[in-house]
């Protein structure tokens, strides 16, 4: 039902579609600068009385010294786990935690299963590998819906229909509601209140039928065996407690080891996520309660490329990802271009760098394009409720693609810095004085002047260079 | 105090004139400030497009250029940045323990020019006259790596004769970002766009940064529009008098 992002272009080429798109461009601009400005009045009132800067440390410890302990804090969660009634499955990629979940839903004889929003479960596919195997998973978040009804691809962690206006999800509702159950209303207009109320009614069926529920989780607590999901809607909230079986596919970078962890996870995830102070649902559960909520509780720890994340010494910080999405927001170039040039269900600034991470560098053209989608202006650091150093690390990618395709035939782009690595690493080598003037311009031509000169003048260049001024006047005295 | 003036590659091949001002400011200011002429190249194009091994050999010129300097000022946020925060990276990569041991001695005596001016000199008030209206934008590198903060302004807010009008969305990237701009284009032309439009909407003459690849990026479009607004390095300004205001004809 829903799109893939296998096989799209570079970001480059992406981008150049995407920034032709006016009402795109139009959405995002409206809709992240708004979610930019309640952030950032909600960390000004907690900076009135205590201090964002050591929530954004303790928060950072806490997924930090988690991540630092890994091995043994995924046994003690496993442990809790099973103590609490729950079966723990382990995934060493997607395909063997789709087989999990598929093989779960098959022997409960299931042909539907209902979703809680899940960023895990878009990273490997899950609904298109349980449609494979007949069973129809039903994404139950309202933006979800949206774009799995529209046969789209989400653009944004948290908002994935940011690229949708309320005209469009009006379209949307009205010609595909029907095909999967109960259909929009003829009256349907594109109110806010009234689109809501459509899916509302349209999900409840699906909610009170399905007899296995399928999830992913926030946080996952390894001393008490707890499950944390984070929501706006309530519609999480019907997922994890009204199905008999409840299979939630959990990424092994989730734990964290007290339950005294989440206090700082759930004052810095609202504020940097939706701009709240606290988000309207959080539920937990841990294990299996008797008589309440699901009796069948399935955990499938999932590595999919995080031990590849975690030996990397400058990347493995990325692991400490809560999702909130601020640094998609804050982004100058996700702003402008928007979610689906990215080419994967983790856009962003995070996505430019997690995506690498996961699956290695060198190891796809349009991956090794994503640490170049940066201009390095460090927004997204500045925000980051756990202090990822998002910049310094597009950086390192960088040079891990460089070195990923050395060796072989250079490319004029090699050449160009060989080059200059000559030029500049002695002076006398730039021929002094005069020779030197316009170097920055040959440079800029080498890489492709029409790419700068297509809307950009270049500055002339001078009559004399600063060195051959120096020298010609003894540094002004003459 | 011996003081170097690092111009950077940029500025000594397409802005000697932004080079001639900090000379001109500093001596104004009583510094001898000295031109080590074989610097050439902080190497942030080779570390941010990620040439490591490249930037090695430009990095080991660069501590040789300025080694026995007790400050080395710069005007430029961005190379400022890279100095301080890539070129210990850059060491590692060569496994040279002599080159991690010059850089450490190096890079914390490299400062941005505001922040020198501020910082070591202690002046916000550097005699300066210059009787346009100007906008100022605070490059990425210069607020959010180094942490310039508001000296800039309170140098600018000081220059007599001056109209500061603000800009909007200041703190917002221009587009720029070195190789950002010609492999990824047509996005750093969207960004330098809203940002040429904003420098627009204040009605400013000037638009003042401290660092002219940013510059180099807005004054293009700003140029191609024909929009008559004129960009000027910060140090242009700084070093204007009455006798002699500066960045007028770029």
């Amino acid at each position: 039902m829903t799109g893939t992002f296998v096989g799209m272009p570079k970001f480059p080429v992406a981008a150049h579609e995407a920034l032709g798109n006016a009402q795109l461009r139009h959405n995002l601009a409206h809709a992240t600068g708004t979610i930019r400005a309640k952030r950032q009045r909600l960390v000004d009132e907690v900076n009135e009385n205590s201090d964002w800067e050591e929530l954004r440390l303790s928060g950072a410890g806490v997924k930090e010294s988690a991540l630092r302990d890994l091995g043994n804090q995924l046994e003690l969660l496993e442990a809790s786990l099973t103590a609490n009634g729950a079966t723990v499955h382990w995934a060493r990629d997607a395909a063997e935690a789709n087989a999990i979940v598929a093989s779960i839903a098959k022997s409960h004889d299931v042909d539907e299963v209902v979703k809680v929003k899940s960023m895990l479960t878009q990273e490997i596919g899950l609904n298109e590998a349980l449609e494979a195997e007949g069973i129809a998973a039903w994404e139950t978040d309202l933006a979800e819906l949206i774009v799995q009804l529209g046969d789209d691809l989400p653009s944004h962690i948290l908002v994935p229909a940011i690229h949708r206006n309320r005209a469009e999800i009006r379209e949307i509702f009205l010609a595909k509601m029907g095909a999967v159950g109960r259909p929009a209303p003829d009256d349907l207009t594109d109110e806010p209140a009234v689109l809501a109320a459509a899916a509302r009614a349209h999900l409840r069926e699906k909610f009170l039928r399905a007899k296995v529920g399928v999830s992913g989780a926030n946080f996952a607590v390894a001393e008490t065996g707890t499950l944390v999901v984070v929501e706006s809607e309530g519609n999480g909230r019907m997922c994890l407690t009204l199905p008999e079986v409840l299979i939630s596919v959990v990424g092994i970078e989730k734990v964290v080891s007290t339950w005294d962890g989440l206090d700082p996870m759930l004052r810095l995830l609202p504020r940097s996520s939706t701009g709240e102070r606290m988000n309207p649902y959080t539920s937990t559960w841990s294990g299996v309660t008797p008589g309440d909520g699901p009796q069948e509780v399935h955990v499938v720890l999932l590595d999919n490329g995080r031990t590849n994340a975690l030996a990397d010494e400058v990347g493995r910080q990325a692991l400490r990802c809560i999702r909130c999405s601020a640094c998609l927001n804050v982004c100058p170039v996700y702003e402008r271009t928007g979610g689906h040039a990215y080419g994967s269900v983790y856009p962003g600034p995070i996505g430019a760098i997690l995506n690498p991470l996961l699956k290695g560098p060198g190891s796809d053209d349009q991956v090794d394009s994503l640490p170049y989608a940066s201009s390095l202006c460090g927004a997204c650091f500045e925000v980051c409720p756990v202090l990822i150093d998002i910049p310094s690390v597009l950086v390192d990618l960088r040079a891990q693609v460089v070195d990923a395709h050395r060796g072989g035939v250079p490319s004029v782009e090699e050449l160009a810095f060989k080059g200059a690595a000559v030029a500049l690493s002695d002076s006398r080598k730039l021929g002094l004085g005069e020779r030197f003037t316009g170097i920055g311009l040959r440079v800029a031509r080498r890489f492709g002047a029409s790419k700068w000169t297509s809307a950009r003048d270049l500055p002339p260049a001078p009559r004399e260079s600063f060195r051959a001024w120096w020298k010609r006047t003894d540094g002004g005295r003459k | 105090m011996r003081v170097a003036l690092m111009v950077t590659c940029i500025n000594d091949a397409l802005y000697p004139g932004t080079g001639q001002a900090v000379v001109t400011l500093l001596r104004r200011l009583g510094v001898d400030v000295e031109f080590p002429a074989s610097q050439t190249c902080c190497a942030q194009p080779m570390v941010n497009t990620g040439y490591l091994d490249e930037a090695v050999p430009v990095v080991r010129n660069f501590v040789d250029a300025f080694a026995g300097y007790d400050a080395v000022v710069t005007p430029s946020g961005s190379c400022a940045g890279c100095v301080r925060h890539q070129h210990s990276i850059v060491a590692r990569r060569s496994g040279d323990a002599a080159l991690a041991t010059a850089v450490a001695e190096t890079s914390p005596k490299v400062y941005e020019l505001s922040e020198f001016l501020v910082d070591v000199l202690g002046v916000t008030d550097v005699g300066a006259y210059y009787p346009h209206t100007v906008t100022y934008h605070p490059t990425c590198h210069s607020l959010r790596m180094l942490g310039v903060g508001e000296r800039p302004r309170r140098l600018l807010e000081k220059v007599r004769g001056i109209t500061l009008l603000e800009l909007e969305g200041a703190d917002q990237c221009c587009g720029f970002g070195g190789t950002f701009a010609v492999k990824n284009a047509d996005t750093s032309v969207a960004m330098g766009a809203d940002k040429a439009r904003q420098v627009r909407d204040t009605g400013a003459e000037v638009l003042v940064a401290g660092d002219n690849s940013c510059l180099t990026h807005i004054g293009g479009l700003l140029s191609r529009e024909q929009s008559g607004v004129r960009s000027v390095h910060l140090a242009e300004i700084l070093a204007s008098t009455e006798g002699a205001v500066l960045g007028v004809t770029r």
